[in-house]
């Protein structure tokens, strides 16, 4: 019985989680061709023992040669990198307040706020960066606020820049630095600022001594949050940025569906997921710790 | 002793319902339960006290069966019940938690165990109705349990896991959530409850008055052993070691040398001062390390030295503690040893006898206190 | 209790702006008359009518709502079973690589995970359609789930089982009986997860699905790549106001039943 319940499970997502990347693997290693599938070598057991040594021979890092050697992708995965550090460290300045001002709001106010934090998370993601269009276009709704204050006199241009990148993916992101934020204030003592206070802190300095170490849990968990599947993302580069935004996630769409280049885009797909190894095993080790401290 | 006192244990032809057999208990390297022999009887209320982790619960839910010994046996009837899944034996518990289950009524909680024994619907009904009435819940049947008070639950678990009118009923510190008026007034109930049904009961609690107060016998446990087992009197009385003594109520242990004088035991505890006398223990031999136990409502306190006394020290009174029925004298003897006297307020406190500093008499007979080897 | 900062004030007012002004942005310009999307030319529910006429949207619409009720059932299935594993079964063998494969697949690209699910269909040599795209939303939706429900178990008195199994339960029956009635509402958000993911998911699917199936946000995103169009800002408002409808009324209840739950409580005991 127990024998399976957990074979039930495992044998399904070893099937679809880690057999699928073993065969990305293996693709990253061959060369492409015009055929069907686009790759060779493909195994066939048909041959026998013979087939199978033509097979590994023909196995080669090639691919991962090419990647160093065309400017493209290592300018790519830098530029991810660089995005994602700049809209994790936006996410932060823009979410902390809020969770602060969440976790400081009258008791029978806090459910409420926090449930509107949620709200957006459950509604779709693409449609949330499609809204980012109409706004932050030419003829947008910002400009027209804009020129008609009379704070610009011509448009900006922001709509398929790396800025409206940043606008989206704080937007979208913001939820997730906002929740383990606010989690952490929430649990935070508030007669611990008033004990910071009467020993001579002043309001400001009673928050950097006091509430800001006290909160760093939630603050790094946040931005992990943020910061690993911003690496990757896709959706908001390919509608909110331009064509000179350059990040992994689109590249490999590209290299799969307008190059039909399988075996590249399967050794871009290698190489991403060794960057991303790291900062998830941070993730994981912070993880740990903090639910080793709340026990 | 006479015929009509239950005391299984003390007939040699007795079967007995339980019988753990060297059983050992170990979770990895820690040894819960340590080649730990004991028989229970039927009918018998038996009461396993201990601080927390002496093992008292282990052996709780190896009864249960959700633990099985590393070694040695239990045997329930006669029958190794060792490798029986908790489901399939005949005993019932009730948990600490309750653990009522809270999506269901009063009634469905109480008929849960007898559903599962494919008893026919108009039987569970009447069984469950009869529970209702025996703990008073026939108001609250249709009730989900967040919908009752902490006492009305306690009820409510005591008859799910008498429904099914087990061989054996396992009670794992069933008052410890009650309040200390409740728990007093439902320790009572649930002696009655174990007449009535004729159950046995089998208790975990680290509330020694409350082993006391249910018991027929009581087990005190020390790290994964049964140190004693005894009558609640014999274990106060006489307990056989200063852990026993130390851990049921209040005592004073003064450590000495032994001197065997004839039919009685003399125990030398300090220079410049009279040995203390008492009955002797078999086996001692002259100048051995002992300990002597005295209760402290056994000494009696004075500011004359008493004439016959068999034992009288003199001290200094270092606190009171004033307890509204009785007061708590604790005096200083010369060596530093604080000695604890009880003395019942008969009088009002004005008029109390001693206060702070006052020379007294410390006094009591030589059948008052026991000598215990370790 | 403190009073709110003004600075509070600011910041939640500036906060909830941000969340909240796009979306509205999106449902007052969806009634707009003009197909001109920036310019606003009196109100009119034509681009409703319109999307009712448009039969691929229907289409795709239909597809979406199959894919997600099949997938996120299975993922529930699933990722209850997983959560149960992670919790109860204690130690065996390749346990840490079982833990690795419900939380890896949650911070994993979903270019990454697309591309290789295609990969594993394509040398199957299965036709991909909706069964392939069930298949991979249920693989990482069964995550999500496993752990909603885990984070249920963790709390769940442990002793409740022990009590159904004391009383005569086998342990399929206990948890037939008491673990499962008790942890639904986890079960039940964990189902409203997985759907609302599967519901949105746009790269897993374009991966993995063939031309034989489109999904709504499939069919949303090869519009919208062209711009902002007044019949996508109404579907937009149509899907939106769906999500907050229900999330909306599931929190109330919930909210209901917690008040009712302490004020019987807080009765029980005045009573006794």
């Amino acid at each position: 019985m127990r024998r399976l319940l957990i074979a039930v499970p495992f044998l399904w997502l070893l099937a679809l989680f880690i057999v699928p990347f073993v065969i990305v693997f293996k693709i990253s290693l061959s060369d492409l061709a015009v055929a069907i599938p686009p790759y060779t070598p493909t195994l066939d057991f048909a041959e026998g023992w013979a087939g199978i040594k033509a097979f590994f021979a023909e196995l080669d890092f090639e691919n991962y040669i090419w990647l160093t050697e065309d400017d493209l992708y290592w300018k790519a995965y830098l530029s991810s990198f660089k995005i994602a550090v700049i809209s994790t460290l936006l996410t932060l300045l823009v979410g902390y307040p809020i969770a602060y001002g969440i976790a400081r709001a009258p008791q029978e106010w806090r459910a409420l706020l926090f449930m509107l934090v949620i709200l957006p998370f459950w509604t779709s993601f693409l449609i949330r960066v499609y809204s980012w269009m109409g706004i932050l276009s030419q003829e947008g709704y910002l400009n027209q606020v804009l020129l008609w204050i009379g704070v610009i006199n011509e448009p900006l241009i922001i709509l398929n820049t790396n800025i409206a990148v940043y606008i989206g993916i704080v937007y979208t992101y913001l939820p997730f630095m906002i929740l383990p934020i606010y989690a952490a204030l929430e649990k935070l003592d508030i007669s611990l600022l008033e004990a910071a206070e009467d020993l001579g802190c002043s309001r400001f300095s009673a928050f950097w001594l006091v509430t800001i170490p006290l909160s760093k849990q939630g603050i790094i968990a946040g931005s992990f949050l943020v910061f690993i599947p911003t690496i990757g993302e896709f959706v908001i580069p390919s509608l909110l940025g331009g064509s000179r935004t350059l990040m992994i996630g689109k590249v490999l769409w590209e290299e799969f569906f307008s190059n039909r280049d399988w075996p590249v885009a399967s050794a871009v797909a290698v190489v991403l997921l060794l960057i991303l190894i790291i900062p998830i095993v941070l993730f994981q080790r912070n993880e740990q710790k903090q639910r080793e401290a709340d026990q | 002793m006479a015929l009509d006192v239950f005391a299984p244990w003390e007939d040699p032809n007795a079967k007995p319902l339980i019988q753990f057999q060297n059983v050992t208990k170990r979770f990895g390297d820690f040894t819960a339960i340590d080649d730990l022999t004991v028989d229970i009887f039927e009918q018998e209320f038996f009461a396993l006290l201990g601080p927390s982790g002496c093992g008292k619960t282990t052996m709780m839910r190896m009864l249960a069966g959700f633990e099985t010994p590393t070694e040695g046996q239990i045997l329930l009837a006669g029958q190794d019940i060792g490798a029986v899944p908790p489901n399939k034996r005949a005993t019932n518990m009730m948990f600490q938690s309750y653990a009522l289950f809270p999506h269901l009524s009063i009634w469905e909680n109480i008929a849960f165990g007898l559903k599962r024994d494919k008893m026919p619907k108009d039987q569970i009904g009447e069984r469950v109705e009869e529970m209702l009435r025996l703990t008073r819940l026939e108001k609250f049947a249709r009730r989900k349990p967040h919908q009752i008070s902490g006492g009305q639950r306690q009820r409510v678990a005591l008859a799910r896991s008498l429904a099914k009118a087990p061989k054996l009923l396992l009670l794992d510190e069933p008052l410890g959530a009650l309040d200390k008026k409740l728990r007093q007034e439902t320790q009572f109930e649930l002696m009655d409850i174990q007449e009535t049904t004729g159950t046995t009961f089998v208790i975990v609690t680290h509330d020694q008055e409350e082993a006391m107060t249910v018991a027929s016998r009581v087990a005190v446990m020390d790290h994964g052993q049964i140190v004693q087992v005894a009558t609640p009197d014999v274990i106060y009385e006489a307990p056989n070691s200063t852990y026993v003594a130390d851990f049921i109520g209040d005592v004073n242990l003064i450590a000495g040398k032994a001197d065997p004088q004839g039919d009685k035991l003399h125990l030398h505890w300090a220079d410049g001062q009279p040995a203390l006398v008492g009955s002797p223990l078999a086996g001692i031999t002259k100048g051995q390390d002992l300990h002597y136990a005295i209760r402290p409502e056994k000494v009696s306190i004075s500011a004359e030295k008493p004439a016959d006394a068999a034992n009288a020290i003199q001290g200094e009174v270092h606190d009171i503690a004033y307890l509204g029925n009785i007061s708590t004298y604790h005096v200083q003897l010369p060596g530093g040893q604080i000695i604890k006297a009880q003395a019942a307020n008969n009088r009002r406190i004005s008029r109390r006898a001693f206060t702070w500093e006052d020379k007294v008499w410390l006094s009591w007979t030589d059948t008052a206190g026991v000598f215990l080897e370790r | 209790m403190r009073r709110m900062t003004w600075f509070n004030v600011t910041s939640l007012t500036l906060g909830f702006a941000f969340l909240y002004l796009p979306m509205l942005i999106l449902i007052i310009f969806s009634f707009n008359e003009s197909k001109l999307v920036t310019v606003w030319a009196g109100f009119s529910t034509k681009w409703y009518g319109e999307l009712m006429r448009n039969t691929a949207f229907l289409d795709a619409a239909w597809v979406t709502v199959k894919v997600a009720f099949i997938s996120s059932s299975l993922a529930t299935i699933l990722g209850t079973m997983a959560a149960v594993v992670m919790v109860r079964a204690g130690r065996f063998r390749g346990r840490t690589m079982f833990s690795g494969m419900i939380y890896a697949p949650m911070v994993m690209p979903e270019v990454i995970t697309g591309l290789s699910l295609l990969l594993l269909f394509i040398s199957l040599g299965m036709d991909r359609g909706v069964f392939t795209i069930v298949l991979a939303h249920t693989t990482f939706a069964m995550c999500y789930v496993s752990v909603v429900v885990s984070s249920r178990l963790v709390s769940f008195d442990q002793s409740l089982e022990e009590a159904a199994l004391d009383l005569g339960c086998s342990p399929v029956q206990a948890f037939r009986l008491v673990t499962l009635p008790i942890i639904a509402p986890a079960v039940i958000s964990g189902w409203l997860l997985a759907f609302t993911l599967s519901l949105d998911d746009l790269v897993i699917a374009s991966f993995t699905s063939g031309p034989s199936a489109t999904t709504l946000p499939m069919k949303i995103w090869s519009s919208v790549r062209l711009g902002v169009s007044p019949e996508i800002n109404a579907l937009s408002t149509i899907m939106i106001l769906v999500v907050a409808i229900g999330v909306i009324t599931a929190s109330l209840i919930n909210k209901r039943n917690v008040v009712r739950q302490r004020r019987e409580e807080a009765a029980a005991e005045k009573l006794a």
